[in-house]
Parts: structure tokens; C-alpha cells; sequence
């Protein structure tokens, strides 16, 4: 694979989805949470964007936002989301409505508390489907989720069709989610944690699903999650987001395999590897995760940095910007100088954890 | 490797007395099921037999449903087993554990929020294995309190707090500082790290490996995530449904696994060494079956690929293998995996 993974064809050449500089800000009593702050990325048809984060890093937030699905009255957006050329922030709330199901779709973690107990599987799926297919008759409607049932792997989706979601598995009833997700094929899907919940052989059935059908629809893909190994896996590209803001943006590669942000590190760091020295202790990244009201000053993972420049900063002082790195496509928002950050990736990183 | 005998074939390497014995542990948990109200039996642990020496760690690994967590509480005596014995330094403490054998099995819960008691502070949350068993530590129960927050990297001063005021990494600290307050000998730690952030779990994952390595602390390792055993135990048992389907030591396990379910679940497990998807990784199809009503013969039989009449029929026992491991199959891979 390897190579022919970087070079894939993007499809159309204009990104379906692009987010530029989007910041989402909360209200609440104790202050103002800067959920997203200042977020800019784009995802072509047929391609899979991974974004990584731990929680309360804003990538479930900005999922939320990019599918409307905030609360408005909350919720201060300001950027663009352009989803086929149309700005979602400035759209109507009913313009959102249209496009959230029908253009963009989104499967959720726990499939058990998205599925709603009290009506049939099928019945879910016909409504989705209904929703924008009004005309659609209720033959059509039915015969389209069998389909969809059929196409994300349930077996006998006739007589599924009538069960109701206690009576499925895990792992059925994320793939009946997958299936209401598609059943409008979506050009956008959304993965919020779709296999955490999950025990391995269902999370790797789902991933291999995702991928089939994704070359069958070729639709864009974001995948949120926590685990590094499903986003080497499944993603082209990769989004590494801390305390709102995009620490690295790469190639799967350039992110799994020369990770230039100290944070990313941390990471590759922290997770034990099937294949290494198992006595070689991880380095965890030390403290914990800020809170998104008092977000440190300048670089907001100085804090935790190993590799920090203070005294006198920049690291305290001014926050790094998203800049490009040698490889195209590479973009890391560190004060290191380059040559810096290779050589420690070299010499330490590349010692611990996955990273070995 | 030591020849292993079919007599014991779940044994460790390591020398001296065996710390706990267990033998052909089941429990099974009745339900009602079926028509008229007839009774019907959850199989969730059946026939496993276990070895364990001082200071050795043993992970525990298998999906939702195969009887791991199960096994953890009967060691620890939260459960009862439905048959079977537990042996703990020799004495048999199946069904009546003297109080120095409860003090030396510990556990660590899964959930830092809900196994701490929101309305007690840490201090009195960590002094109460040492209340409940009237123990009078030198220098006073607060000072065994504050050593404790100190020796599992939490600030000694923070005895007063309750528990919301910590993260869950911290919380997971206070359920471990809490495991030791005992000095135990055997600690059952029940998916310690699975509800933690990344970081966060690589810092008790850290603190779990120097604890067993100061104190010389045996442990049984529950997890579903196969790095993180790998990296915290020496020796492995995969459970598929209720069995012990393959024993053997960190190398066996992951080098040249025998039971095809081993293999299965090693090739599920996304590697983030490895970019993209991977030829040749095997496919489970289908979800593990009911426990209320196990496939007959080997359990495994009704999504394996080796299947054929004899494992329908006839239940494999636990045999070394070519790897160096002791499986379950009548049909057993070999050779190097990955």
C-alpha cells in the first residue's frame, strides 16, 4: 500500500468540505469556553480526514458545528464551514435542516442511545429516508432500508427490518446506524467514535464496512477518535487537535511516522505497541488536559511541553502559528525550530511506544 | 521453556509455592428464560484453571461476554463460583475466606467515578480498608493515608478533598492507592485504564509497573485492549465465551499464537505501527453466540474457519502446543503471527 496511499486521487479537485479559521465559543457561569478556536481544514470526496484528540480537545465540538447540530442561543460561530460551496454558519436554520441527513449524515458513539428504543429498526431508517424523500411511497421506503440493511452487513434484513434495537447486538446496531446514515447517500459522513463502544473483531467488521463503502459512494469521511491505531488504519489524512486549536496536520504518514508537535509525541508515546520492547517503560505526557476557560497562555500545551523555550518565551508568550514544514502538506504549530523537532524525533521519540 | 506438564498445564515459569490455585472455576448465573417461566443458566465462567505465583502478572483478555470480569470477582470473592476451588498460599478459600486472605486480594474497578463514594473524602475513602478491618498502622491511619497518596503520585495534602474534585486519572490513583492500603499480594485490576484518556492511561499504566515491581505485587491483569497486556503482564489467558481457550507467556501469546481466536482477535486489533489496511488479516464473521446456550464442542467452532465435525462434538482440552503455548483446538495454528 504505503505510497499509493499518499498519492490517491482526491476525486473532484475542489474539497467538498472546508472549514476555514472556525471558532466556537460557549457561555456559561463560570466564563467563556473556547471550544474551537481558530480550526481551518478541507476534506475532498472519497478521502478520510482523522482527527485526534483527547477529550475536551474540540473534536466532537466541531463536528457538532460543521453538522448545525449546536445550540444557537449558546453558541457564538464565527468562520466559514462551506459544504459543497454553501456556508452552514450564515444558513437558515431549515437550509441546515435540508442539508444535515441528506448531504452530510453522522454516526454517533453509542449506537444504544441514537437508536430510539421505542420504534422499530426499519421504521428509524424509513424516516430518515422520508425525511428527504417525501414523495418517496412507503414501498420505496421500505425497500431502500432492507437495502441499506443488507448493504451494511445485517443478515435476513427482512425479518430485521421489524426488530427493535434491544433485540440487535453492538455491532448490529452501529451498522444500522451506518445504515441510517447512508440511506440518503450522504456525501459527507461524520464518525464521532463510531467503535469505541465496541469490541475489537466488531470495531475491525466496522472499519473494513466504512472502507468498502466508502470506495462504493465516495463520500468524504471525518473520523473523530482517540485511537491512533483505527487512524492509521482508515484515514489519508490526519488533524491532531489540542485545546481547540490544530497542533499537526499531515499525511497518515508524516503523522504516524515523523510527528514533528511535542503534544503528537506525547501521544505516539503513550501508547504501548503490539511488536516493541514491552519493558520499555511509555512516557506519558505529565498533568492533565486544560480547561478550554483558562486555556494557558501562548502555546496552549507549554505547560505539559517537555520541550518548552521560556524564560524569555516564546512558548508562554505567543501562540504558535499552523506554519508548513518541509514535506507538502505537513503543518505543525510548534516554536521549535525544525531542525530541532527532527532531530528529537529521531533520538527520543522514536525509542517509545508505537513510535518504536 | 520448562516441559510442561498435562497435569499442570496452566502454569508459569517462575519458581516457588504457587500463590493462588485455581481449578475448573465455573459460575453460572441462573436466569429466567424461555417459555413458562422455565430456568435457564448464563454459562459465564466454566472449567478454568489458573496458576499463579508470587509477584507474577497474569492479563486476562477476551471480548464483552467471555467471563474475564466474572473470574476477576470470584478471585477477589465478590461472586461465589458454582463450582470449582480457589486456592490462595494452599488454603482453599472457594467459599470461606479467613480475614487476612480477603486483606491480601485487592481490586481495581474499571469506573474511577463510580467505585469511589462521592460524599467521603480520599482520606476517609483510602482509610477504609484499614477501619474496616481494624488495623492501626504505625504512626496513625493519616499518615499511612498521606504515604499512600504520595506513593501513587498524588499531593499528601490533598486528604481532605472528595473525590469530584479530581480528574479521572487521579480518581483511578486514589482506587489504586486504596488497592494497597492492605499490602496486598494479589491485585485484580479490572480494566484499569480503559476509561482513561491516552496520556492519562500511559501515567497509571506507568505507576501500575513500578508498583508491581517495588512490592513484588502478583496481579491479574483485565483488559480487552491486547497492547496495554502485552506491555503490563508476562503471561497471558485468552477467554472466548466462558473458557480459557489459550494460556502462555507474553512471546507465545503474541509471537506464535495457537488458537485460531487468538489469532483473530491479535489481527482485529488496529496497529498503529502499521498504516493502512493489512492483506491477510482475518475476518471474524458474525457476533460471539449467547452464553445462555454455548455452541456444543469447541465454543469457538461457529466462527472458525478450521472447523470441522470433531469440533462440534468433542471440546478440546488445554494442551501445549508447537508455540510453547497451552491451547484449547483440535486444529491449532502454527508458526509466527505478523
Amino acid at each position: 500500500m504505503g505510497t499509493a496511499e499518499v498519492t490517491k486521487p482526491t476525486g473532484s479537485d475542489e474539497p467538498y468540505l472546508k472549514v476555514n479559521d472556525l471558532r466556537v465559543r460557549f457561555e456559561t457561569e463560570d466564563g467563556v469556553v473556547k471550544a474551537v478556536d481558530g480550526v481551518s481544514f478541507s476534506v475532498a470526496r472519497g478521502r478520510t480526514l482523522g482527527i485526534v484528540g483527547e477529550s475536551g480537545s474540540g473534536k466532537s465540538v466541531t463536528s457538532l458545528t460543521i453538522m448545525g447540530l449546536h445550540n444557537p442561543g449558546r453558541t457564538k460561530i464565527t468562520g466559514e464551514i462551506l459544504v459543497g460551496g454553501r456556508n452552514v454558519v450564515s444558513m437558515r436554520d431549515e437550509d441546515v435542516r435540508k442539508l444535515r441527513g441528506n448531504d452530510i449524515a453522522m454516526i454517533f458513539q453509542d449506537p444504544l442511545s441514537s437508536l430510539h428504543p421505542f420504534y422499530k429498526i426499519g421504521k428509524q431508517i424509513v424516516d430518515a429516508y422520508k425525511v428527504h424523500h417525501p414523495s418517496a411511497s412507503k414501498a420505496e421506503a421500505r425497500k431502500r432500508s432492507i437495502e441499506m440493511l443488507d448493504r451494511v452487513g445485517i443478515p435476513e434484513p427482512q425479518r430485521r427490518f421489524d426488530n427493535y434495537p434491544h433485540e440487535f447486538s453492538g455491532g448490529m446496531r452501529q451498522r444500522a446506524m451506518i445504515a441510517m446514515a447512508l440511506v440518503n447517500d450522504p456525501k459527507l459522513l461524520i464518525a464521532d467514535e463510531p467503535t469505541t463502544a465496541l469490541d475489537v473483531t466488531v470495531q475491525a467488521q466496522i472499519l473494513d464496512l466504512l472502507n468498502d463503502l466508502q470506495k462504493e459512494f465516495n463520500s468524504a469521511i471525518i473520523m473523530i477518535t482517540h485511537d491512533l491505531g483505527v487512524i492509521s488504519q482508515i484515514a489519508d489524512e490526519v488533524l491532531v487537535m489540542y485545546a481547540g486549536r490544530v497542533a499537526e496536520h499531515g499525511s497518515v504518514e508524516q503523522i504516524m511516522k515523523m510527528a514533528q508537535h511535542p503534544y503528537t509525541w506525547g501521544l505516539l508515546e503513550s501508547i504501548p505497541s503490539l511488536h516493541g520492547d514491552p519493558t520499555v517503560d511509555l512516557r506519558p505526557i505529565k498533568g492533565n488536559p486544560p480547561s478550554l476557560i483558562h486555556v494557558p497562555s501562548g502555546c496552549a500545551f507549554h505547560p505539559r511541553c517537555p520541550y518548552r523555550m521560556m524564560n524569555p518565551g516564546p512558548c508562554d508568550i505567543d501562540v504558535p502559528e499552523l506554519l508548513p514544514v518541509r514535506e507538502a502538506g505537513h503543518k505543525v504549530s510548534c516554536h521549535l525550530p525544525e531542525e530541532r523537532r527532527r532531530n528529537i524525533y529521531r533520538d527520543e521519540v522514536s525509542e517509545v511506544g508505537v513510535a518504536q | 521453556m520448562i516441559p510442561q506438564q498435562a497435569t499442570a498445564p496452566v502454569a508459569g515459569k517462575r519458581g516457588g509455592a504457587p500463590l493462588l490455585e485455581v481449578q475448573n472455576l465455573t459460575k453460572h448465573f441462573k436466569v429466567r428464560g424461555g417459555l413458562l417461566g422455565s430456568k435457564a443458566y448464563v454459562q459465564a465462567v466454566d472449567d478454568l484453571s489458573l496458576t499463579l505465583r508470587p509477584g507474577e502478572t497474569m492479563g486476562l483478555v477476551g471480548e464483552s461476554g467471555c467471563g474475564k470480569t466474572t473470574t476477576g470477582r470470584m478471585l477477589v470473592g465478590l461472586i461465589e463460583p458454582t463450582a470449582g476451588s480457589i486456592r490462595f498460599e494452599g488454603r482453599d478459600i472457594t467459599r470461606r475466606r479467613g480475614r487476612k486472605d480477603r486483606q491480601d486480594i485487592q481490586i481495581i474497578f474499571q469506573d474511577p467515578y463510580s467505585s469511589l463514594n462521592p460524599r467521603h473524602t480520599v482520606g476517609k475513602i483510602i482509610a477504609m480498608p484499614m477501619v474496616v478491618n481494624d488495623i492501626m498502622p504505625p504512626g496513625g491511619v493519616r499518615k499511612r493515608v498521606q504515604e499512600l497518596l504520595e506513593l501513587v503520585g498524588l499531593n499528601p495534602e490533598h486528604y481532605n478533598r472528595f473525590p469530584h474534585e479530581f480528574s479521572g486519572g487521579q480518581r483511578q490513583r486514589i482506587g489504586v492507592a486504596r488497592a494497597l492500603a492492605l499490602r496486598p499480594k494479589l491485585i485484580v485490576a479490572d480494566e484499569p485504564v480503559s476509561a482513561l484518556d491516552v496520556s492519562i492511561q500511559a501515567q497509571v499504566i506507568n505507576l501500575l509497573r513500578e508498583l508491581q515491581r517495588e512490592m513484588d505485587l502478583a496481579f491479574i491483569f483485565i483488559a480487552h485492549d491486547l497492547s496495554v497486556v502485552r506491555h503490563f503482564c508476562e503471561r497471558i489467558g485468552v477467554m472466548y465465551l466462558g473458557k480459557l481457550v489459550e494460556v502462555g507467556n507474553r512471546d507465545q501469546i503474541y509471537g506464535a499464537p495457537a488458537h485460531p481466536y487468538t489469532r483473530a482477535l491479535l489481527s482485529a486489533v488496529p496497529d498503529a505501527t502499521k498504516i493502512g489496511e493489512s492483506a491477510g488479516r482475518i475476518r471474524l464473521q458474525g457476533d460471539v453466540p449467547t452464553p445462555l446456550n454455548p455452541p456444543s464442542g469447541c465454543r469457538f467452532r461457529t466462527r472458525c474457519w478450521k472447523a470441522q465435525e470433531i469440533c462440534a462434538t468433542q471440546e478440546p482440552p488445554l494442551s501445549p502446543k508447537e508455540g510453547g503455548s497451552v491451547a484449547a483446538c483440535h486444529f491449532p495454528e502454527s508458526g509466527q503471527f505478523i
